[in-house]
């Protein structure tokens, strides 16, 4: 539901960059978007295409570089993927954990011609 | 075909409007609290608790996150010093209020009569999570029917909250909701975050939970 705000970003900044650079069409958009950060791809893609419409990044191909969470214990600092819901280290079976890896969402770099 | 590197957070657009609400509000000396958690655990009746009691003490505004009705608006209007009611059906964002709505809402508010400006989200534990509005202070709600799962099911909202409200004490004995793995919990996830265990409904704990707010409101005007 709320990735056509983040959308609106994504298109705005491609537009922009591609502007800068004189470009005449986007052709490809890399985004880097963590497992945590509670975007999905797919919507992303679908309001993608509608917003792009008639813009100079229309037909762009969104990439989707995915970063996986990454978990780190604060007791023993031991970096981990969560396995299960509980968030629990592997190591110490500490529950005082903090994701350091998988809340990103930006986009890298533009494709243009 | 030339690759131009960009770097660039999505969510700057909203940080940077977020920025410049903060801003507005420290030069009026206005403590706000962004309040958040799923629908039906008691955010109304919080900010309808805290207003009773800070009363005659602080100047409150209320902004009311909705997808649409103004219901909430309606309950708080005769104790708040100003309410402003955001519908959030028609606009870009429905699931979560965002820095913009607030920068709107914000014209709408005596900010130089104001000392807090609670406002209330749309209910979800997902969405909010990912947009700071302006706020000093993020505030979550979890009430005991709907489980002490909610931080392990929901985290980030958890993890990035100052306070976490546990509501509906007084329906302890009618559900299962064990306290303390709800409280290891958020410990674990967010061992800063501050914990009050309140009832809306007998006003148990809500004497701490004013004192806390009008603490903060006091330390943060002071500071500008």
């Amino acid at each position: 539901m709320h990735e056509f705000g983040i959308t609106e970003n994504i298109v705005n900044i491609a537009l922009a960059k591609a502007g800068e650079a004189q470009a005449s069409k986007v052709i490809q958009i890399d985004l880097v978007i963590g497992e945590m950060s509670g975007f999905v791809p797919d919507c992303i893609q679908f309001y993608f295409d509608s917003l792009s419409k008639d813009t100079i990044a229309q037909g762009a191909v969104l990439h989707f570089e995915l970063v996986p969470a990454q978990l780190r214990c604060r007791n023993c600092s031991t970096t981990f993927h969560p396995q299960d819901t509980l968030w629990s280290c592997p190591k110490c079976r500490g529950q005082s954990v903090e994701i350091s890896k998988g809340r990103e969402l930006y986009i890298e770099s533009i494709d243009v011609e | 075909m030339k690759k131009i590197e960009v770097i660039q957070n999505v969510l700057e657009a909203n940080e940077t409007i977020a920025n410049r609400n903060r801003q507005l509000l420290d030069k009026h000396k206005v403590f706000a609290i962004n309040i958040m958690s799923s629908p039906g655990a008691g955010k109304t009746s919080l900010i309808l608790q805290t207003l009773a009691r800070l009363k005659g003490r602080l100047n409150v505004a209320v902004i009311e996150g909705d997808v649409a009705s103004t219901v909430d608006a309606e309950k708080v209007q005769s104790e708040a010093k100003a309410v402003v009611q955001i519908n959030t059906r028609n606009m870009p964002e429905s699931c979560s209020l965002i820095a913009a709505m607030i920068e709107s809402a914000l014209k709408n508010i005596p900010l130089d009569k104001i000392d807090l400006l609670l406002i209330e989200n749309v209910g979800n534990l997902i969405c909010p999570s990912e947009f700071t509005l302006g706020e000093h202070k993020r505030v979550v709600i979890s009430s005991l029917p709907e489980g002490d799962d909610k931080p392990i099911k929901y985290p980030l909202i958890f993890i990035d909250a100052d306070v976490v409200v546990i509501n509906k004490m007084d329906l302890l004995p009618h559900v299962d909701f064990d306290i303390a793995a709800f409280r290891r919990s958020i410990e674990g996830l967010n061992p800063k975050a501050e914990l009050f265990q309140v009832s809306c409904k007998t006003s148990e704990g809500i004497e701490r939970w004013c004192s806390w707010v009008l603490e903060q409101a006091e330390t943060n005007a002071a500071k500008r």
